[in-house]
């Protein structure tokens, strides 16, 4: 067993820092918050109707600056594009401008064809202005919204969601990929590890709608629907339960096996993670939001307490989850390649990758996704009779 | 009930085409286009990464015959750990050659003492040797046995770091050595990663990913590495695998000899003679 303190001298800066944190937690959110929507407009779950809208718009928002971590992070940005004009057909990492490309354009296409008829109605009332103007071209010259029009509309709208919904697991497990495929990092080479980012994203775009759509309502003084937010509740401690066995069940096969490498990660895992992992992912951000969700799906319990309740728990479960990529990333880099020691992990507070840009990217899809509310309508019901009539139509 | 044409494997029923001559001179011209773009978007696709293996200098390019009598030479590395006394020359030979920045390294040697105890202490060799440096004194009545490491590129056959490189940047040379492009690197740190052996790095001045190149400029000058030549032991062999009479194939042959961690499946081309399990 190895007793000394070794470090390679090329593993004394950990070359991945605090955005390659964010990126998987971004379009993680992004995956989790388009299988919300795919939950009502594919598997029809109507409890989740007051959301979807709301679902596809974050998905969309989070999506569009999912590639700023990345390019903060990248020592030569003005080269990105060199990952779709030279890509190579062995490496998981080129595969992202395609599958990201592809995920943005599906998403795009079929946020607008939900909002078609907002669209239309406002480019054929609006007296003229930029705001009408901008309506006109996002009409992109189809007026017609008809009851015909709408059912085929419908039609494509669920085509596209099911569609998304494998695009959605192949952008976030290709995501646990990246790391599951580096044979040279024990702490990361498991072939559990896209499965585990493919149930953390759902885990965390659950958890991030409960929250945006308890605090629009709030917003606007309105009361949530206690149906919806029962219904995500429940989805979200049933995908937590599995997204904690993964995580639990890598551990502990790790552990169990002890194989060569178990030494490091024991100390690891008990000793350099053990306030982000054992306290925040285990204990803050797994155990209490197993608790507190079976609670907050009570039907007899006050609705407050029920907001509350699931509030807090879906706080704690995003918490988790970014703990969950900090853990991954960072965690992977606090040991040397020589397996013989530790090395120290600095965030600075300025720079590229600093706290002070992490926030802002953080930040900017909430931003995006205020003016996107403010545009068009996400937890609005005034569509629904439409809807629902176009579907009898259509059926 | 259905019907295809046999001529133009279309649906008689769920299509209702009938093959006037416009329409198949427009679906002539249809796939006329669709076949120049898709041509198109072929050659930008991948032309760019051709180009970019063709930018690898070649055999030709150490002006070597064009004449086709003279094979690309495989080079491999050998290093003779009973040799090394850690003299550290090898590490400013590399550092000044490459201009490679301070607190970087394509190569390093470590210092494995074992004691009696049972115990092993590794550390790190000074650039500038243990003479006149700070290095903590270690009472040589309480060692068993000590040893020099020097570390270096491994040049894989499998090269993890060549495999996850999104751009191509990374490439394997004609004579087997691990390369990166300077500009297809988009400083990523994949390969860093991805490398077993902690012999990659992004240079905080170029911010591309650096790492030792067997100083390819100057074996294709037919010269040696320059670590090599530095070396006042012969601790470090360098020479084609392809040719028999070559000194490392001889030793190759005749001593026993050990790659990096084996069981990752990358296959060094650079072996130790001397090491123990130890090593990593």
């Amino acid at each position: 067993m190895p007793e000394a303190n070794f470090i390679f001298p090329n593993d004394v800066h950990p070359p991945w820092s605090i955005m390659i944190v964010l990126y998987p937690y971004v379009t993680g959110l992004v995956a989790g918050a388009f299988v919300v929507s795919a939950l009502y407009h594919v598997f029809r779950q109507e409890a989740l109707k007051p959301v979807a809208r709301l679902a596809l718009v974050t998905s969309l928002c989070f999506c569009a600056f999912a590639t700023i971590p990345l390019l903060l992070h990248l020592h030569h940005p003005e080269r990105c594009f060199q990952v779709v004009i030279t890509p190579s057909v062995t490496s998981a990492m080129a595969g992202f401008g395609f599958i990201y490309s592809m995920y943005m354009l599906l998403l795009i296409v079929e946020v607008w064809l939900v909002y078609r008829p907002e669209i239309v109605e406002r480019a054929a009332s609006s007296q003229g202005g930029v705001m009408g103007l901008f309506y006109r071209i996002l009409a992109l010259g189809d007026r017609e919204i008809t009851p015909g029009a709408r059912a085929i509309d419908n039609w494509l709208i669920g085509a596209l969601a099911m569609l998304g919904i494998p695009v959605a697991c192949v952008l976030h497990g290709y995501v646990g990929f990246l790391f599951g495929a580096i044979k040279s990092n024990p702490w990361w080479s498991t072939s559990l590890m896209p499965v585990i980012f493919l149930a953390s994203a759902i885990v965390s775009g659950i958890a991030a709608l409960i929250l945006l759509y308890q605090f629009i309502c709030w917003r606007r003084g309105k009361r949530p629907d206690l149906d919806c937010v029962r219904s995500l509740c429940r989805y979200l401690w049933g995908f937590l339960v599995l997204a904690f066995a993964l995580e639990t069940l890598e551990v502990g096969q790790m552990a169990y096996e002890s194989g060569g490498e178990w030494h490091i990660l024991s100390v690891l895992l008990t000793e350099h993670l053990a306030v982000s992992y054992g306290l925040i992912q285990v204990l803050i951000g797994s155990v209490i939001p197993f608790l507190l969700l079976p609670i907050a799906i009570i039907r007899r319990l006050p609705g407050r307490l029920t907001t509350f309740l699931s509030a807090l728990a879906s706080l704690l479960v995003l918490i988790q989850v970014f703990a969950m990529r900090w853990n991954v990333v960072v965690g992977g880099q606090l040991f040397s390649k020589s397996f013989r020691g530790f090395v120290e992990f600095h965030l600075p507070v300025g720079g590229r990758e600093g706290i002070v840009a992490a926030i802002i990217v953080l930040i900017l899809p909430v931003v995006a996704l205020w003016c996107a509310i403010k545009i068009f309508p996400v937890c609005e019901e005034t569509d629904d009779s439409e809807i629902s009539q176009l579907q009898g139509i259509q059926e | 009930m259905r019907q295809i044409d046999a001529k133009t494997g279309c649906d008689s029923d769920a299509c209702s085409c009938d093959s006037t001559e416009s329409d198949e001179n427009t679906r002539r011209q249809f796939l006329r286009s669709a076949r120049t773009v898709t041509l198109g978007a072929i050659s930008l696709t991948v032309l760019p990464s051709t180009l970019a293996s063709e930018t690898t200098p070649s055999s030709n390019d150490a002006g070597e015959p064009e004449n086709g009598k003279e094979s690309t030479p495989l080079y491999g590395f050998l290093v003779d750990t009973s040799t090394c006394i850690g003299a550290g020359k090898c590490l400013t030979a590399c550092r000044v050659e490459n201009n490679v920045p301070e607190g970087q390294y394509r190569t390093w040697v470590e210092r494995y003492i074992h004691f009696k105890d049972g115990r092993i202490q590794v550390d790190q060799v000074p650039e500038s040797g243990y003479a006149g440096s700070d290095v903590e004194k270690v009472d040589e009545d309480l060692v068993e046995r000590a040893y020099f490491v020097p570390k270096l590129c491994n040049h894989c056959e499998d090269a993890p770091c060549n495999q996850v490189c999104p751009t191509h940047a990374s490439i394997t040379s004609p004579e087997g050595v691990e390369l990166v492009d300077p500009d297809l690197c988009i400083g990523c740190a994949y390969c860093v990663q991805a490398c077993p052996y902690g012999v990659r790095f992004v240079n905080h001045e170029t911010g591309n990913a650096d790492k030792c190149t067997w100083c390819y400029h100057r074996i294709m000058r037919e010269e040696q590495p320059a670590c090599v030549e530095a070396c006042p032991v012969d601790a470090r062999v360098f020479g084609r695998l392809d040719d028999p009479e070559s000194e490392i194939n001889k030793r190759l042959a005749t001593v026993p000899t050990h790659v990096l961690k084996e069981h990752l499946g990358t296959h060094p081309k650079l072996h130790y003679i001397g090491i123990s399990k130890e090593v990593t």
